[in-house]
Order: structure tokens, then sequence, then C-alpha cells
């Protein structure tokens, strides 16, 4: 008879194998060329999403029946030299299960939207690769129990987003559009990885639980940050709050997710609207403990989710399509969220709350999302049955006229975050690489004798059909405003 | 010293020699490609049994059987130690995999007789610890270069000019070091190191040393120039010239030199309009990347930056491959426009994707672990030094997908013939893509192997292991034991 431990292990492997062999299969079969049809990927992620959603709730199960509340699934050492260890470890507790339920459900739905939706779409095999290769990212960033680990999910997801979002890649705006997004990932993930880094530095190990004081009895949102003095948990709490900001678009990072609504709409469903943009607020749920050790990194999180909030309501009530209205909401929702968490430090279940609101606002904006194509079919229906037309708004009409013209252009405009941005820092950084690559080239000239080195011209063995217009520059595509 | 079961090391050297000799008789092309073929698969078959042999034995260092050399010459020049046993096959497979990747079209404007002899040479380089063996081996390698320049009517100038000074310094540095030992002095004086280390920065592409690494990628062809820089001799010649009798300013010098040059480099590559240009970069970051790790008083981080050496061979190899099959097809790439040939080449698209995220240590490749291992030590060293590391990672990153964009999207192509990856191509690149994918999920053996190889290096330099450990595990220390100049540092060379 399999002990209780022996069955916790044997479904938390089963969880993260799923997605994984699913990424695998269809990994290498596309390596070799050999794709999967429409039929055979649909049924391989309908049984990689089904295996584990059920592996999923019987963990569930089990803790609920068992008792316990923090389960840990330590696969074992993938790296060990003397000093440096990096174990590869899940944690199933209050936090992770939903939030991994959640993950399969959702991702469940859409692949099975997204086989009708990418019906005879020329890229049906590459959307289902990145679509395993995202799931597989989720389901290890919420179930990590190290930061290595989740830092791993992070990439992940990372990546599959942008080359999604970049999925109608014929065309130069989702490409470019692709690449903002990937650039804010970096942001991102150059902030988490320099928080495990330092964890590193400071602990010896990236490991949450010990790291978190979790665990042996005490299990999320419990938890007291051990053996980092005040500075040390402020500038770990600050590195993630980046890393979370990324992630989750909020303030001064939201400009890209308008952008990522590109993408085909199973993909801007699931990924933008309800499950990525949560991870950085998912990321900042398990650390409430260190959130718990510092007030002044709680306020912090907590005037940032305000201020996402305040800014995507603002921004959201003029947009002039639905999908970008549907991510200001939910990244208004997302705003108010990481408030939440920011405000646990003054009563701990507000945590739950958050996590709560997590769950149901994911569910509630896929279905608007996966609505969303259909959205003036649903209109006219309505009218239709009403017999007029659905009253138009009218808010804002006591305010001056010149000031809602300039509320209306800066709503219009993302508040000019993106062009800030860009302004402040990624123009004069560029303006100053292209100073030295001038230089650079100058110099190379005069060992020909020509300071000015004509660049080779390209000789093209075939045509563009469709005309292409010339590629912006990076800081062309950081400083464009709008979509 | 323990002797390997057969003279690997020899057989390594000579069978390409006899390939360039073979492959110099043959005009055409077609011929001289089946040649190079099977005399570099041969040598890395040879390469990868002396690595296997070595790792067998579990020796420090190791001979050749028979000792042929001995009784020619007099001396064993050729051993295997911890840091050259994996660069054979390394070596050894980047050659073949260029040779093996050269279509028909270019063929013709790539030397096979350069190149199998260029092999011998670095994998001479890379078989033997002797310094002046090193240094000579290191400017008859600037010679295959500068011929096949010649040979195309390209301007060397530039070439000639870094190259001449990097092996006066070379030979100058060196040279002061031996009167020095002769001496008796302890410590090596300026005049014997900043040579030395002038040398390596200029072969390694180091900021300000570095403007003929994007003329050479110019002027040369892809193939060649690819085979010159991926290898990483210049991180050699800093392990065997510089490292062991360099004192500790200079190694920091040479780390914060690197460091500049990755985020410089690095920054570098969002700017770039020419596609040779922003791999000329991408290599200049990832190569410095690997000196600020040779710099750490860890073993961690020099464990990283050697576990990353091999990376960043494996994926700038398969990155310059995946570019060169695109210029075969499309002429020099400009990136000022989308080409969007992601439908005409899918598989090659997705071959560039991945060994150019392979290469800034993406999660799942073998350069993963490496960068963490680095980033880890440079920040148990000095917090900022990784923080730099991780934004030259980050950079690196997004230039790749930058021009994986501007090259397989953002348009729609069409093509009257064929342009997808011919099969010496496919089976290059995915080589490539699978070993440096079965290396990041598997990475306990290469990180382990290179574990022993920092221990070795640190021991060299005379830095007590035990007391370089990171803070956590020290008592009352605030940071690893300072570097000590190792005094005996060339002691039987």
């Amino acid at each position: 008879m399999p002990t209780e431990e022996q069955i916790f292990r044997a479904l938390g492997l089963i969880v993260v194998a799923a997605p994984l062999l699913l990424t695998i299969i269809m990994g290498l079969l596309t390596l070799a060329s050999t794709p999967l049809g429409e039929r055979a990927s649909s049924r391989l992620c309908q049984l990689s999403t089904v295996i584990g959603l059920l592996a999923s709730l019987g963990i569930l199960g089990c803790m609920l029946a068992w008792g316990p509340r923090n389960v840990t699934v330590n696969l074992g050492e993938w790296v060990a030299v003397h000093e440096f260890h990096f174990s590869v470890k899940f944690i199933f507790d209050r936090l992770s299960v939903p939030f991994a339920i959640l993950i399969f459900v959702l991702c469940g739905v859409i692949g099975g939207f997204a086989t009708r939706y990418m019906h005879r779409e020329p890229g049906y095999n590459r959307f289902f690769v990145l679509f395993s290769v995202f799931m597989l990212g989720m389901i290890i960033t919420s179930l990590a129990g190290t930061i290595e680990t989740l830092f791993t999910g992070w990439e992940l997801v990372g990546v599959s987003s942008a080359l999604l979002v970049a999925f109608f890649h014929e065309r130069a705006a989702p490409v470019r559009n692709g690449l903002r997004v990937w650039i804010v990932y970096r942001v991102s993930d150059a902030a988490l990885l320099t928080a495990s880094v330092v964890m590193h530095h400071l602990h010896g190990h990236g490991d949450f639980q010990e790291f978190l004081g979790v665990g042996n009895g005490v299990s999320w949102p419990a938890g007291q940050v051990i053996g980092l003095d005040a500075q040390s948990t402020l500038l770990v709490g600050l590195l993630l709050l980046i890393a979370a900001a990324g992630k989750s678009a909020l303030v001064p990072f939201s400009g890209w997710l308008p952008r990522a609504m590109e993408g085909p709409t199973p993909s801007s469903a699931v990924f933008y609207g309800a499950l990525s943009v949560h991870l950085g607020a998912y990321l900042l749920l398990r650390i409430s403990p260190l959130l718990d050790d510092s007030l002044a990194l709680s306020l912090a999180v907590m005037t940032i989710g305000l201020v996402t909030a305040g800014f995507a309501s603002f921004a959201g009530r003029v947009q002039t399509d639905i999908k970008s209205a549907l991510s200001f909401a939910s990244l208004t929702q997302v705003g108010l969220i990481v408030a939440e968490i920011g405000v646990g430090y003054f009563w701990e279940p507000l945590r739950y709350v958050a996590l709560v609101h997590i769950l149901g606002h994911a569910c509630f904006r896929t279905l608007q999302f996966i609505r969303a194509p259909s959205l003036l079919y649903d209109y006219g229906t309505l009218e239709n049955a009403i017999g007029s037309r659905l009253p138009a708004a009218g808010r804002g009409a006591w305010l001056p006229s010149a000031t809602r013209t300039w509320l209306y252009r800066l709503a219009l405009e993302k508040g000019y975050l993106d062009a800030w941005l860009g302004m402040l820092f990624v123009d004069p950084i560029l303006g100053l690489l292209r100073l030295c690559d001038a230089l650079e080239r100058r110099w190379s000239g005069l060992f020909e004798g020509d300071p000015e080195q004509p660049a080779p011209v390209a000789r093209p063995s075939s045509t563009i059909v469709a005309e292409a217009p010339p590629a912006k520059t990076l800081a062309g595509q950081l400083l464009e405003k709008s979509r | 010293m323990s002797e390997l079961h057969l003279p690997w090391l020899e057989l390594c050297v000579l069978l390409p020699l006899i390939g360039s000799l073979v492959a110099f008789r043959y005009r055409e092309p077609s011929e001289a490609h089946t040649v190079g073929v099977g005399f570099s698969l041969a040598t890395f078959f040879l390469a990868t049994g002396a690595w296997f042999d070595f790792i067998y034995m579990r020796a420090s260092v190791a001979e050749d059987k028979f000792h042929i050399m001995t009784r020619l010459l007099g001396r064993e020049f050729f051993q295997l130690d911890e840091i050259s046993a994996p660069l054979l096959p390394l070596g050894a497979l980047l050659f073949a995999l260029v040779i093996i990747a050269t279509v028909r079209s270019k063929a013709r404007r790539f030397s096979f007789f350069w190149t199998l002899l260029s092999e011998a040479i670095v994998l001479a380089t890379f078989s033997c610890k002797e310094p002046w063996l090193i240094i000579s081996l290191l400017t008859l390698a600037t010679l295959p270069p500068f011929f096949e320049m010649r040979a195309r009517g390209r301007a060397t100038g530039m070439y000639v000019f870094y190259m001449a000074i990097f092996i006066v310094f070379m030979i100058l540095g060196w040279g002061i070091v031996m009167i020095e030992e002769r001496s008796t002095k302890h410590v090596h004086t300026l005049y014997a190191i900043l040579p030395l280390l002038a040398a390596v920065l200029i072969r390694s592409g180091v900021f300000p040393f570095h403007s003929w690494v994007p003329d050479f990628f110019d002027k040369s062809s892809f193939g060649t120039a690819l085979l010159f820089v991926t290898p990483l001799t210049g991180v050699y010649a800093a392990v065997r010239l510089v490292l062991p009798v360099a004192p500790d300013w200079v190694m920091r010098s040479l780390g914060l030199m690197s460091l500049f040059t990755a985020v410089y480099a690095g920054g570098m590559t969002l700017v770039q309009t020419e596609g040779r240009r922003l791999f000329s970069f991408l290599f200049m970051s990832h190569a410095a990347v690997i000196l600020v790790g040779l710099e750490m008083a860890t073993v961690q981080g020099l464990t990283g930056a050697l576990c990353t050496w091999i990376s960043v061979s494996l994926s700038l190899t398969g990155f310059g491959l995946a570019m060169r099959a695109v210029e075969a097809r499309r002429g020099r790439l400009q990136l000022t426009s989308y080409q969007g040939l992601y439908e005409q080449m899918p598989l090659l698209a997705v071959c560039f994707l991945l060994t150019g995220i392979a290469g800034v240590g993406f999660p799942g490749t073998m350069g993963y672990v490496g960068s963490e291992l680095l980033i880890d030590g440079a920040v148990a060293t000095y917090p900022l030094v990784g923080i730099a590391v991780v934004i030259a990672s980050a950079l690196c990153g997004i230039a790749v997908l930058h021009v994986y964009f501007l090259l397989f999207t953002g348009a729609r192509h069409i093509s009257s013939i064929s342009l997808r990856m011919g099969r010496r191509e496919k089976v290059a690149l995915l080589t490539l893509v699978v070993i440096l994918f079965a290396g990041g999920i598997v990475p306990q053996l290469n990180i382990a192997s290179r574990h022993h190889a920092a221990e070795e290096l640190l021991n060299h330099r005379g830095i007590d292991i035990v007391n370089a450990r990171p803070p956590w595990l020290q008592d009352g220390t605030a940071g690893p034991a300072p570097i000590r100049p190792a005094h005996r540092a060339a002691k039987g060379r």
C-alpha cells in the first residue's frame, strides 16, 4: 500500500510531467520536420491538460482529506558541486494548488477553443508548440519551490508569450509588438535573476521554504523571513517587485499589455488577459512573508497596485477596440489585486482575498476574451432584442471641452508612458550607442583609407511579395506611441 | 604522469594536417568538401576518444602513449588536463560541423585546405600547456585567415595591424616572464604582465582592442571567421599565459575591462544594421562574460566561466551557421527591413532562435547553469559585477529576438526556388541544438568536470580554495579570500 508521501509525490510528478511531455513531444516532432496533424495536436493537448488537471485535483483532494497544507515534491539536486546546489523542488500548498488547477482549466478551455479557432491556420502547429511551452512555464512557475525553478518557468512564459504576440508574423505590427513584449519581459527577467542571485549570495540557496520560513507545520501565507536584515529584505523585495511589475504590466510597464492583443484571440485571452498577467501578482503572493517583514515594501506594492488600477481604468475608457478595452479592464483588476497584496501587511486574510480575486477574475476575463470576436454579433442580437440602440456612455460632460479633449488624448495615448520611457531611458542610450558605432566605423575606415565605410548591399535571390515596410529601428519601435 | 591508451593527441593534430594536404590536391570544391568532411569527422572521433580515455583514467594530467614526440623531439609537448580535455572534442566538433554545413554555393570561396590546417593548429593549441608552443601556435593560427582574405582580394590592414600587435605582445610578455624567472624574481613586473594582458584582450576582442573583430567578419568568409573566434582561443591564452602569472589587480583590471565590454558589446548589438557585425558584437559580449568569470576568486564563478565557455562556443557556432545559411540564400544580411523568411525556411528559423537564446543562457539549455554559477560567483565577489553580467545577458537576449524577427518575420517572402535547409545544414544545426539542450537537461556531468578544472586553476594560482568560499559559508568574513599571486607560477614550464 503506497504511503501518503508516495501518493503526493506521484501526483506531483504527474502534474509537472504532463505539460513537460507535451512540450517535448511537440518540440521534437517539430524539429524532426514531422509535426502532428491538427487532430493529433489537439488530442495530445487535451490529454495532457486533463491528466495534469486530474492530478492537481487529486492533490487537492488528498490535502483536504489527510490534512497536510504544505506538500513538497523534491526531485533532488539537479546540479550539485560543493557549495552550489541547484535543486528542483515543487511546492503544493494553498497558493500553488488553486493556481495550478486554474492554469489547467483555462489552458484546457482555450486549447479546445483554439482547436476550432485556429483550424487550417498555417501556423496551427506553431501555435500549439508555443501553447505547450507556455503551459509548462506557467505550471513550473506556479509550483516552483526554489527561485531558480521559478526563473525557468518565468523565462519559458516570456519567450512563448513574445512569439505568440508575433504569431501573425507576416505582418510587421505584431512582430514589433512581440519585440516590445520581449524587451519588457527581459527587464523583468533581469530583475528576477538578480533577485535570485542576491538570495543565493545572502542565503546560500534559493529555496523558498527555507528563505520564507514555511514548511514544518507552517504554510502559506504564514511564514517569516529568516536571516535577512531590513535592507536586504527591501533589496530582494524591490527586485522581485520590478520582476512582478514587468510580468503583470504594472505601471510603468503597462504599455505592453494592449500590444500583446496582436496575438490570436486564444492566446491573448488565456495568456495575457487571464494567466500571465496575474503571474506578477502570484509572485508577490508567494513572497508574502517578505512583504510582511517590510512596511516600506508593502507600501510600495500597494502604491504601484493602486496607481496601475487608476491608470488602467482611465486609459481603458477610451479604447476603441474590444481587446484593448478588455486588456485595460484586466489590468485594472490586476492593479487592485496587487494593492490587496500590499494591504495584506495590515490584515493577512487579504492575501486569500487576492488569491480568490485572481481565480475569479481570470475565469471571468477568459470568458470575455473568447467572446470578443463575436462582440458585434452579440451587440446586434441585444439591440434586436430590446428594439433600439444601446445607450451611449456620456460621462464627464460637466468638464470643460478643452479639458475633456486633453484627458481623452492622454487616455488614448495611455498616459504617454511608453513615450516617456523611451525618451528618458531608451533614446539616450541608443543615441550613445549609435555614436559609438559611427566612431568605430570611422576607425575601421582609416585602415582602408576611407573613413566612411559604405554598408554592403544585399543581393536578393528572391522577392518579398507583400511589400514590407522598412523595419523601424529599435529606438523607433520603443518610441512608438500607439499600435 | 598518466598515459592515455593511444596516441590520441598526436593523431588529432596529424589527421587534419594530412587532410589539408589531401584537400589541397583537389581543385574541385565538391571533392575538397568530401575530403574535408571525412577528415574533420575522423578527427572529431579521435578527439572524443581522447576525452573519454581521459575521463576513464580519472587522471589530472595525461600524455600520449608511445611517446612518439619524445623520441622525435626529445620532449612530450602534448598533454591533456582537466581544462583542455573537453575543449579538444569541442574544437574538433566545431570544425567538423562548419565544414559539413558548407553548402555548394559557399564551397568555392571557403578553403578546405586552410580550414583543416587551422583545425590542426587549434587542436594542437588545446593539447599543449607549453607557453612558447602556445604562443607559436596562436601566431600560426592568425595566418590562414590572412591568406584567405588576401586570396579574396579583401583589405587586410586592420587584421594585420591588430594581429601583429597581438603576436608581438605575446612574445614580448612571455620573454620578460622568462627573464624574470631566471633572475629568481617572485613577482612578475608590469613589463611582463601588461603585454600579455594586452595580447589576450586583443585576441578576445575586449574593448578598446576589439575593432578588428567586426572588420574581420566583414572581410573574411563567414565560416573562417566563425572558426577563428568560436573556439575562444583568446580565452585559452588567458588561462595558460595570464592566469598563472598575473597578480590579482591585473586580473581585476581584466575583469573590469571585460565587464565593460560585455555590456558595451551587448548594447552595440541593438544598433547594428548588418548581420555579421551584429554577430561579431554578440561574440565579443559572450567572450567578455567568460573573461569576467575567469577573474573570479571563487570556485563557482570560475566553474561558471568554464561551463559558459563550452556552451557559448557551441551556441555561437550554431547561431553563426544559421546566419551563414541565410546568407547563402539571401546574400549579406541587412538588418534594416523585415525579410519574412520563416515560411521559406521554418526549421532554419527555429534553429536560429534556439541557438541564439541558448547563447544567453536560456533555461533548459547548456548555458543556463553555467550563467547562474558565473553570476553567483560574480555577486559573491563584487555584487555590481553580477548585475552588469545580467544586463549584458538581457541586452544580448533582446538582440537575438530582434534579429530573428527581422530575418524571419514581418513580411511575406515568396521564392521561385526552395530555400529550405539542405541535409548537411540540417545535420550540423540539429546536432548543435541537441547537444545544447541535452547539456541543459543533464548539466551535472559538464558542471562537475568544469568544477574540477576550476579547482585546478585556482590551485595553480595559489588560491586557498577552502577560504575562497562564498560569504554564507564563512565565519565572520565578508568575502572570499583575496587572490594571491602565484609566485611559483611558471615553475617547470
